[in-house]
């Protein structure tokens, strides 16, 4: 299974993180830092495969981000290397070709992504099309609710005028 | 630039992009949160809108790094809100805020399964996946039920019932016991019959997981799996969505045959024949090609494939197949193929015997033991260790001896363990052992771990054969001038065991050895000396007739190591000079060490610790179990058959029994060599059992001899009215440390160590709220196996109520694990309650009786008062039994500072001024517990400048009892009580004869003591 989800930036900065298994607040600073110290280190064309306290993380880099799964010992890690790549077009579709910006100004959106794509650390959903259509169906949903809360407020800042 | 849709949140990130350093982040930070607090606090309420970018902007500033301890009840009331967009929000940032391990969790199970079975399908969507990720115990017992009805539902959506899926297998992993699998199996073997992938690829996960517990069950489902894999391997109906870069959905096919895996063998030839079909297929089929996303995801189900394969151990043309392909992958330019064929070969050596054909690659896998990448790297070594055998151990291990120089520092340890457990166990000869690993210990002494060389000293001593050529070679690297501190040890004691056996030698005569090991000696640590001293006390008794010379230059050592400051060696030196003086009987005891028993090499032992499992058992190490496997890293082969064998695993000659210990208490105490592996503190002990004196049991030596025995007993007696737990077979498990000190330090501080024993760490950490507080124990297993029969209970006075969470009765090797104890305050006590603790080692069973320190002051919260506030209320409290008086004798003699500090300590806010009379302490407190809520309590210390043993004390509060116990309780912190340490009761159940225990019957320095 996969046990988190990181992104980091090649500067070091945090962009998203998701647990799948418990660890509280100390360990995860502590597992970022030690491997954000691993990974932004590493040269280029080397594998994507890192061995880190009998666990494997699978990195790939796109652009200025690094997009991190860690798996247990005996994954897949090819297949777990296509999950990111996957999550990425994702991203891309929903955003058209997304940049660091993106995901820094709209971590949320990443979130709601992430959250159709893996449930308990594992992959849940394999169609891009799919996912498209109902993180589109999440967002007029939220904006339908923003829609009648505002013409609500609309109303009573009319009355109150 | 892109929007968030949120102008504040958006406003706030550029901020935080704007800060030119951490430090102004820190602040712009702190600022954002001292603001939302507020906002959080104040009594208006906030609008949706609010709340939701407040509860974003915590998430972000949590996602940055800082510590969010607020919020967290603002974003869990949002998950019961009825507007998709308010629950969107809670449910998210709950999901990323907390974990499973979190009470606030608790709350909201009931707003959670409300969205749960309630119609509103995106309702249901955001709880299961909030489930799904941090859902815990609590909510697998409350909600595994209505999550099944969901996922076997026919009027649900696909894209619920997939989420179901995935929190069904969250929920199971929490707690297995929430599927019943009598009926299950055909539920599962139903849903297989899916047309949807998404909820196919979610159900497969599930599958994967249920198969690894329990194939037996899930029998069924083996033909319907294959059936689909067939489907998918020929593309056959598989929807355009659900093909990635042309390959029809390669998730799935994996976790196919991951599935697969876990069942033992496949019985029915017809299916066994269409998935031997399939996987050959596979691995005929695949082709490196130009796109690389299509390359992995057709190599991720190709090395499924392969390891599915391997697990079937397929007809040996598949075998061969297999290895092939592996063969070309180590040979590839892309590191990520080259990767996992390293990989592969390394398990396939663990099934099945292909030895001889990875042979032939063996160069190959040598040149990526250079690759500039360290993750290969590390492939490489793994599995040149994994192919050595008899007829190519000299060049690997020459290879490694070699790479050694060049390795990465973080793999050094590694690389010099794997050769040295290489050469012991494919030696051709003895010698050639010796060699590897004085080599091994001179280019890579830092990385070099006692037990290497332990290990090397239990062959020699072992083998007589060996002695001269091993003190030869020893002798030969002293001549070197710069050296490893290690290889001083291990020559100093080959020297000195079988130095004489040289003395014909030119240049070995005793003093010319006494010689070069004495020009070490002003260099060397404490721990080296100490070698180095029993090197010299064995050198004089082998020169017989004495040489006077050579007898004084050794006396005078002695006599100046006489006062020196560490006492190990200062008792050798005192023994070794009383002893050698004493003539004929100095041979006797001083004679040459006795072969070692034969036991299980610690070093193998190391590398199964290094390898442990993580929580998931994989199907290959299932399988590995299964197999009586010749490759190196067996597991746990002492449980198993006894003894291991001597000749099956180290060319070492059966030992003489001429130790009179029975074997059966050899297996249990296991030796010095691996007690070391669970205690690095005995260090010294060690080089008392490794090294000291030794006389077989059975000579008897004059009684009267040194004092040094008194001085062991004494020891002893110490170490046994420390101990507190005691087991069936009296080696008697001491806690590591002071559990006296650790319960004291515990009462002022909220976390910390509570007991540690060689097996078991207990730490505490507290968090009091008003007269309720919450601890939390966590257990720590330190050793490598299981620990079982683990227990705790609670025994709490009449004054607490306590609620110990549950416990699991076994810890896994290496595990920690957390309990949870809630305590409320019912009324002032200064009782304590105990903890009655114990867990079973192997067949040791270990108690402890704990303290806990739920004590009078956790429940105290400093106040500041006002003059005036104090005052009226001091008059208020005229009378006892509300305000109460004492003059204390006996006090510590503390400055005035020292005693404010002490008070607040306990959490009396002591509030300078209020009393005019400098010499006087004034301190005010609340006391919070059920019965009398919070309470105000006064104290007034009024000292004696000319007697500073003496006070007169003052306590006044609204309650009688409170009064009185809190007087007692600052009393007890101020006076000197005599012999301090209250013995806690468990001392009862200790040995009856701590003068010397039985086991210490293999600990040559107690035995000594003994005799005389």
């Amino acid at each position: 299974m996969i046990h988190f989800v990181l992104l980091i930036s090649r500067q070091g900065k945090v962009r998203l993180t998701k647990w799948y298994s418990p660890y509280h607040q100390k360990e995860r600073s502590k597992v970022i830092r030690e491997l954000s110290g691993v990974i932004l280190t590493r040269a280029p064309k080397l594998c994507n495969f890192v061995e880190w306290r009998g666990l494997k993380v699978v990195y790939k880099r796109y652009a200025s981000l690094y997009f991190c799964m860690c798996v247990d010992e005996d994954d897949n890690e090819l297949e777990t290397l296509e999950i990111i790549h996957h999550f990425v077009e994702i991203l891309d579709r929903y955003f058209g070709s997304v940049c660091e910006l993106d995901l820094i100004f709209n971590f949320h959106k990443a979130y709601y992504i992430l959250d159709e794509l893996l449930i308990a650390g594992e992959l849940q959903e394999s169609s891009k099309k799919t996912i498209a259509r109902l993180i589109a169906a999440q967002d007029s949903l939220v904006e339908t609710a923003k829609e009648e809360a505002n013409s609500i407020s609309n109303i009573i800042a009319q009355a109150t005028k | 630039m892109a929007h968030s849709g949120m102008r504040g949140l958006s406003v706030f990130i550029s901020d935080i992009r704007n800060c030119r350093n951490k430090e102004l982040e820190r602040i712009r930070v702190d600022k954002e949160l001292g603001h939302i607090r507020t906002r959080f606090k104040s009594e208006k309420g906030l609008s949706f809108y609010e709340k939701k970018k407040y509860v974003w902007k915590v998430l972000y500033i949590y996602m940055l790094g800082y510590d969010v301890d607020f919020g967290h009840m603002e974003t869990l009331s949002l998950i019961s809100a009825p507007k998709y967009g308010e629950k969107q929000v809670g449910y998210i940032a709950t999901s990323c805020l907390l974990n499973e391990n979190c009470d606030f969790l608790r709350i909201v199970i009931n707003s959670v399964r409300n969205d749960i079975i309630g119609r509103n399908e995106t309702f249901q969507c955001l709880a299961l996946t909030l489930v799904g990720n941090i859902g815990g115990r609590d909510f697998a017992e409350s909600l595994a039920p209505d999550v099944q009805k969901l996922l076997i539902s026919s009027s649900c959506r696909p894209i619920v019932r997939k989420k179901a899926a995935l929190c069904l297998l969250r929920l199971y992993r929490k707690n297995p016991d929430i599927i019943n699998i009598d009926g299950w199996s055909d539920t599962m073997a139903q849903l297989l019959d899916e047309r949807d992938f998404g909820v196919l690829t979610s159900v497969m996960s599930l599958l994967v997981s249920l198969v690894s517990n329990n194939t037996d069950a899930y029998w069924n489902c083996i033909p319907k799996c294959v059936k689909i894999l067939e489907r998918l391997a020929r593309n056959q109906d598989i929807p355009q969505d659900y093909t990635y870069y042309g390959i029809p959905c390669p998730w799935l096919q994996v976790k196919i045959m991951r599935a697969l895996q876990y069942f033992p063998t496949i019985e029915d030839p017809n299916t066994l024949k269409s998935l031997l079909e399939v996987l050959q297929r596979i691995m005929m089929g695949t082709d490196v090609v130009k796109n690389i996303n299509k390359n992995n995801a057709s190599h991720a189900v190709l090395f499924e494939a392969l390891a599915l394969a391997m697990h079937l151990d397929a007809e040996k043309d598949i075998m061969s197949q297999c290895v092939a392909l592996l063969g070309k992958f180590i040979a590839v330019r892309e590191p990520n193929i080259r990767y996992l064929g390293l990989e592969n070969m390394t398990r396939i050596l663990l099934v099945t015997d292909v030895h001889d054909v990875i042979k032939k690659h063996q160069t190959q896998i040598i040149t990526n033991l250079k690759d500039p990448d360290i993750s290969i790297r590390r492939r490489a070594l793994d599995l040149l260790y994994g192919m050595c055998d008899v007829t190519n151990a000299k060049d690997i291990v020459e290879e490694l001896l070699q790479y050694l120089n060049e390795a990465d520092f973080a793999m050094r340890e590694e690389l010099a363990l794997k050769v040295a457990i290489l050469a012991e166990k494919f030696a051709p000869d003895l010698s050639w052992y010796v060699d590897v690993v004085l080599q091994l210990i001179d280019k890579a002494g830092d990385f070099v771990s006692d037990d290497i060389w332990h290990r090397v000293v239990q062959f020699v001593t072992n083998n007589e054969d060996l002695q001269p050529y091993a003190a030869a070679k020893a002798k030969e690297y002293l001549n070197k001038h710069v050296l490893h501190e290690t290889m001083v040890k291990v020559s100093a004691y080959l020297l000195g065991e079988h130095g004489h056996l040289l003395s014909r030698r030119p240049g070995c005569s005793p003093k010319e050895i006494f010689a070069i090991i004495n020009e070490k000696l002003p260099t060397v640590s404490t721990e080296t000396i100490a070698i180095i001293l029993s090197t010299y006390a064995k050198i004089l008794t082998h020169t017989q007739p004495p040489e006077p010379e050579l007898q004084d230059q050794i006396w005078s050592i002695f006599k100046k190591y006489e006062g020196y400051i560490n006492v190990e060696i200062q008792q050798r030196a005192v023994e070794y000079l009383a002893l050698s003086k004493k003539g004929v009987s100095l041979t006797d005891i001083l004679a040459e060490m006795p072969k070692f028993p034969e036991r299980k090499s610690a070093l193998l032992k190391k590398t199964e610790d290094t390898e442990s499992d993580t929580a998931e058992q994989s199907a290959l190490r299932l399988r590995t179990q299964q197999k009586a496997s010749d490759a190196l890293v067996v597991t746990d082969q002492r449980t198993a058959n006894g003894e291991i064998k001597a000749g099956q695993l180290s060319p070492v000659k059966l030992p003489n029994q001429n130790m009179n210990v029975n074997s059966e208490e050899q297996t249990t105490t296991n030796g010095a060599l691996d007690t070391v592996d669970l205690d690095p503190t005995l260090s010294t002990d060690l080089i008392g059992d490794l090294l000291a004196i030794e006389g077989p049991p059975s000579i008897s030596v004059p009684t009267e001899q040194t004092p040094v025995s008194g001085l062991d007993q004494e020891t002893d007696l110490i170490g046994a009215l420390a101990l507190s737990t005691v087991d069936e077979q009296s080696n008697s498990i001491k806690p590591i440390g002071d559990i006296e000190e650790w319960f004291q330090a515990l009462c002022i501080k909220d976390s910390g160590v509570l007991y540690e024993d060689i097996y078991i760490q207990i730490g505490l950490k507290a968090d009091w709220r008003a007269h309720q507080g919450r601890i939390i124990l966590f257990i720590g297993n330190k050793s490598t196996s299981s620990l079982t029969s683990v227990q705790a209970l609670v025994l709490p006075p009449s004054y607490l109520k306590m609620d110990l969470s549950l416990l699991p009765s076994t810890i896994p090797p290496r595990a920690q694990v957390q309990c949870c104890l809630d305590v409320i305050n019912i009324c002032p006590s200064r009782d304590t309650s105990v903890l009655d603790f114990s867990y079973r080692y192997g067949s040791v069973m270990i108690e402890a009786k704990l303290r806990l320190p739920v004590v009078l002051n956790k429940f105290l919260q400093p106040i500041s008062i006002s003059p005036d506030d104090f005052f009226s209320q001091w008059k208020s409290l005229s009378e006892p039994p509300l305000k109460v008086q004492e003059v204390v004798k006996g006090v510590k003699t503390l400055s005035l500072p020292e005693m404010a500090r002490l008070l607040s300590s306990v959490q009396l806010r002591v509030t300078p001024g209020l009393d005019t009379n400098p010499n006087n302490l004034v301190a005010s407190s609340t006391f919070h517990s059920e019965s009398i809520h919070a309470m105000l309590c006064l104290l007034r210390i009024e000292t004696d400048p000319s007697d500073r043993t003496q006070i007169r004390m003052t306590v006044a509060s609204g309650d009688p009892t409170l009064t009185f116990e809190l007087k007692e309780f600052i009393k007890e912190k101020l006076i000197i009580i005599p012999n301090a340490r209250p013995v806690p009761s468990p001392t009862s159940l200790q040995t009856q004869n701590p003068v010397l225990p039985a086991a210490s019957n293999d600990d040559p320095g107690a035995m000594l003591a003994g005799l005389l």
